[in-house]
């Protein structure tokens, strides 16, 4: 038998989660390096996966498949493709280095542990989950354990307001999703004879062929349940007008949170949304695509004008991710090689991305115990190491060519221009926009003179901090540097969307 | 050396990389080690070129020393390097003036390493633009050179630096725009990016076929604005000049020196290697237009700099009356493609390139001698200095009359060669220039008189504050420049050679 990596990745942050819970709270070192073990075990096993993804079978690789609740058609069975690959290796970054920055994180270590790892360990089910049961029952997995993370370990002035306002709009869009889930469930049993929530079963030709009668109207079955369905999850990927939990939720959680939290948890949005919405309803994603490109333009254009109004530092990151995750969206969208390659790498680039800006801007603010870009300043003398990765982060984040973001935008862009032209002219407004916000941040808090009340105050961080950054700002520029390394992969994936959307 | 014979041009790009990494493990205090490595390490591009320069065939036609690689198979972009006469003589420009400009830089103490490493960053953008024969790889280095620019000028800039390199950033960043959305129409129309291949195919089309659901002559007339304004901007012809003066005027000196050398041929370049050649048709049509821009950046350029009061500022604004020259040589080449004339007026502006290189980074660099020693800008606070420093004052009116364009030196001979060409092309415009070039010497003499000549002030004779002489490094910086100028004045062949056989060859 084939070694089960991705059971064992999937299980690794669960089963921490357990051991850490179990140990002496007292202990803080034992429960941190148990952390780091786990994390590193996790990000070794995903680099792993994905360098021995063969690409030239392609397909769903690592199949696992165990009978679970076999009468109602559950089986837990993973897999990943393609798309999945990189996100998975991400979601290995991420708690790697939201492991190594949380180190002094002094109130109650082990339960902010035991809930982080609950949470790595449901994104990585839903990435790796080939079952639609499977995949929801992660999702809520990874969802359930923010609202305690946000509210005990927050900003205090917002923690309670955030986790309530993010916990209720996730919920409801999963609701929605549930819904929509059930009814392709009935869908395919009554096509085909068998029920089940084997995705790679109901994908199939026909099984969500009908037609939904309300009011009179006979709705086809797929344009019907599109929307319900990807707008549930996409509210996870903070698509417009549903994006205002996530600005909220990201400043009021802890660093590493906020990490997850914009680095993982609105990938898990988006990829549920392509998942299932696109990959099960393909006739409902060729329907409706101008409405979400319309949404998605508008997350793209207006994410980034409020973006810039900002004077909080980490507001400014929180409304840029609306904007960058408006770029995938809009490459999904598209329905077209071009689009959706640059959003599978939209996906993994603005995950790091992201994950580095909160991490930098956590450290600014654990010494300066503020974010108001007006109080801050000259950071970069005493944190040159925090100010050189914010900096890098900030020109991925403008699509500046040589690292990750333009590799991965550019061909967004290129697949709108070949469905809406006008779409791509508009949303480029955006790529000043940013440049704009980012330069005008790097300059207010790293640049300029250090405020008085600072001198002396700012500690320099620690290697472990170091790692964690230099880890971060490595992978960008290797993506940008060579975007072989993972267009090829992220294009085989492509490669099966559009043959279920009837292309190539 | 097999290696580095068969990958030339990519040593040559990439070195200025692997110097910076070098640096950055060089200890920040151990500033002498910093500079040095920096100095000696550009100096290998240098030699590099040459040895480029010396192999050159200027007899074959096309690009030589091609490297292909693959780098984005996704959207069928690949790593495409190759030089022909014109890339060639502009990376012998740049790796000329990078040394001397970080021989300059040693007065820098501020942040040494980081200044170093931001300077060798530099070099390969500006280089990667001039060597690209993909557009994405062009638009990638296009890109890239502008955030060293922006933090030399953030970091190390005089007083109004935020603002002055906020507006450079945002301007050019705005600007690129439109050629990037046009470089990704261009992707997804043919399919491919490189830039050879793109210029038969997209000149070929003519107006039956239907993109976008636009006509194709709509498409290319929207395309074709969208690639000159990005270029226009960075050249920069007027009226979106108005970046140029506040960026050069707050850039610490070496900065100035590339700015001017270097970043305006970018746009120059741009012209020559994208517009003409792929939209034949419409620089034809709007060649006039270009022309009209062109004379009112030289007259605008030329009053502008005569208006100042501020020395650094009168050179910046003479930069963009020396860039407008270029542009007229480059809308009369497009207005009679294939002409002798045009040909002569191509080959003014390849060398005016070249020669306002040189001349400028010299400007500049007297500029900031003095500004060093005297901490003033201010043209009413100097006066009568030519005593005080009298070498100083000698090299300043020597590179002075090279910018005005006196017979004998290089100003003359291409300023020369794009008149010659646009008089039988564009006459009126041409005669409209000669107004600016007149103005040209107005400024540039009284640049001199107010900086060396009249009364002096005795502000600067006695004290702590008597004005030293220009240095034996300072000196070292100008020499080669100098030589430069005076050769190419007395014997422009060398370089014309390879700039004609190009200019014949491409058009």
């Amino acid at each position: 038998m084939q070694f089960p990596i991705l059971s064992v990745i999937v299980f690794t942050p669960l089963v921490a989660s357990l051991i850490i819970f179990l140990m002496n709270g007292e202990r803080k070192n034992e429960i941190r390096v148990t952390a780091l073990a786990a994390a590193v075990f996790a990000l070794l096993l995903s680099v792993w996966v994905y360098f021995s993804y063969d690409q030239s079978v392609a397909g769903y690789q690592f199949l696992e498949k165990y009978d679970w609740l076999p009468v109602l058609g559950i089986s837990y069975h993973v897999g990943v493709d393609g798309i999945s690959t990189p996100l998975v290796l991400l979601t290995g970054l991420v708690m790697f280095t939201g492991v190594l920055i949380s180190w002094n994180i002094d109130d109650r270590p082990r339960e902010f542990f035991a809930f982080l790892f609950l949470l790595a360990g449901g994104v990585f089910g839903v990435f790796v989950a080939l079952d639609l049961f499977m995949l929801f029952f992660f999702y809520e997995i990874a969802v359930f354990p923010m609202y305690l993370l946000i509210a005990i370990w927050g900003w205090k002035q917002t923690r309670e307001y955030a986790a309530m306002k993010l916990t209720l709009y996730l919920f409801l869009g999963s609701v929605f999703a549930l819904v929509g889930a059930l009814a392709m469930y009935w869908q395919v049993g009554q096509n085909t004879g068998v029920f089940t929530f084997d995705m790679l079963q109901m994908e199939k030709a026909g099984a969500m062929a009908g037609m939904v009668e309300i009011f009179g109207l006979a709705i086809p079955f797929q344009v019907f349940w599109f929307l319900p369905v990807f707008l549930g999850f996409a509210i996870l990927g903070g698509i417009f007008p549903f994006h205002n939990w996530s600005p909220d939720g990201h400043v009021a959680a802890p660093t590493a949170v906020s990490m997850f939290h914009a680095g993982v948890l609105m990938k898990l949005g988006a990829f549920a949304a392509l998942r299932v919405g696109i990959m099960l309803l393909p006739e409902g994603a060729v329907y409706w695509k101008y409405l979400i490109l319309g949404l998605a333009l508008v997350n793209v254009v207006y994410g980034a004008f409020i973006a810039m109004i900002q004077t909080d530092f980490k507001y400014i990151i929180g409304f840029s991710s609306v904007s960058h995750m408006g770029l995938v969206m809009l490459g999904f969208a598209t329905l077209n090689r071009e689009g959706m390659v640059g959003a599978g790498l939209q996906m993994f680039s603005h995950g790091v991305m992201t994950a580095l800006f909160f991490a930098a801007v956590g450290m600014v603010y654990d010494r300066a115990h503020t974010r108001q870009l007006p109080e801050l300043g000259g950071m970069v003398k005493a944190l040159p190491w925090v100010a050189i990765s914010f900096i890098i982060g900030g020109l991925v984040s403008m699509g500046m060519p040589g690292l990750s973001g333009f590799v991965a935008e550019f061909p967004i862009f290129m697949g709108v221009w070949k469905d809406q032209w006008l779409v791509a002219v508009i949303a480029s407004i955006s790529i000043v926009i940013t440049a704009g916000y980012v330069l005008i941040a790097v300059r207010r808090v790293f640049f300029g003179d250090m405020p008085a009340q600072f001198e002396g105050h700012i500690t320099p961080i620690s290697v472990l901090d170091k790692i964690a950054l230099g880890t971060l700002c490595l992978v960008m520029f290797a993506l940008g540097m060579f975007p072989s390394l993972m267009a090829p992969l992220v294009e085989l994936g492509v490669m099966n969307v559009l043959r279920l959307l009837g292309g190539a | 050396m097999d290696f580095i014979s068969t990958h030339l041009l990519t040593t040559i790009l990439f070195f200025p990389v692997l110097a910076a990494l070098a640096i950055l493990f060089i200890p920040g205090d151990q500033v002498k080690a910093i500079r040095w490595t920096a100095l000696l390490s550009s100096l290998v591009p240098f030699g590099l070129s040459i040895w480029l320069w010396l192999a050159f065939n200027p007899n074959i036609a096309g690009f030589q020393f091609q490297e292909q690689y693959l780098w984005y198979e996704a959207i069928n972009s690949t790593f495409h390097l190759g030089v022909d006469g014109l890339s060639l003589t502009m990376v012998l420009l740049t790796t000329l003036l990078t040394p001397l400009a970080i021989l300059a830089s040693f007065s820098i103490s501020d942040k040494v390493k980081a200044y170093m490493i931001l300077f060798l960053l530099l070099e390969t953008g500006m280089l990667g633009v001039f060597l690209a024969l993909d557009l994405l790889i062009f638009f990638v280095f296009w890109e890239i050179g502008l955030v060293p620019m922006y933090f030399l000028i953030n970091q190390w800039g005089s007083a109004n630096r935020n603002y002055a390199s906020l507006k450079f950033f945002i301007y050019t960043m705005a600007g690129s725009l439109g050629l990037l959305l046009a470089i990704q129409m261009l992707g997804v129309l043919f399919q491919t990016y490189d830039i050879v291949t793109l210029a038969e195919r997209w000149a070929e089309l003519d107006g039956s076929t239907v993109m976008l659901g636009l006509s194709t002559g709509t498409v290319k007339m929207v395309a074709f604005w969208a690639f000159v304004i990005a270029f226009a901007i960075k050249v920069p012809v007027w009226p979106f000049h108005t970046w140029l003066p506040d960026a050069h005027t707050e850039a610490p000196t070496a900065g100035s020196m590339i700015l001017a050398g270097v970043l305006l041929k970018l746009g120059a370049y741009g012209f020559l290697r994208l517009v003409l050649p792929f939209y034949p048709a419409e620089s034809a049509q709007f060649a006039g237009v270009l022309a009209f821009l062109a004379v009112m950046a030289i007259i605008f350029g030329a009053f502008g700099a005569y208006g100042q009061t501020d020395f650094k500022r009168l050179v910046a604004y003479s930069s963009i009356n020396h860039m407008g020259f270029v542009l007229l040589g480059i809308a009369a080449a497009a207005k009679a493609a294939g002409t002798l004339d045009a040909t002569i007026a191509l080959n003014g502006a390849v060398l005016q390139m070249f020669n306002h290189g040189l001349s400028a980074a010299g400007m500049f660099f007297l500029v900031g001698v003095i500004y060093e020693r005297t901490h003033t800008r201010d043209l009413r606070q100097f006066g009568g200095l030519f005593p005080l420093v009298p070498v100083y004052g000698t090299i300043l009116i020597f590179v002075s009359m090279a910018s005005l364009g006196l017979p004998g030196l290089n100003g003359f001979v291409s300023e020369f060669m794009i008149v010659r060409g646009s008089w039988a092309i564009l006459p009126v415009f041409t005669a409209l220039a000669m107004l600016g070039l007149l103005m040209t010497g107005a400024y540039i003499l009284k640049g001199i008189k107010d900086v060396l000549h009249g009364p002096l002030n005795e502000h600067w004779a006695h004290g702590e504050h008597r004005l030293t002489e220009i240095n034996i490094r300072e000196i070292l910086v100008m020499v080669p420049l100098m030589i430069l100028i005076l050769v190419i004045g007395i014997w422009p062949m060398w370089i014309l050679d390879v700039i004609n056989k190009a200019m014949m060859m491409l058009f």
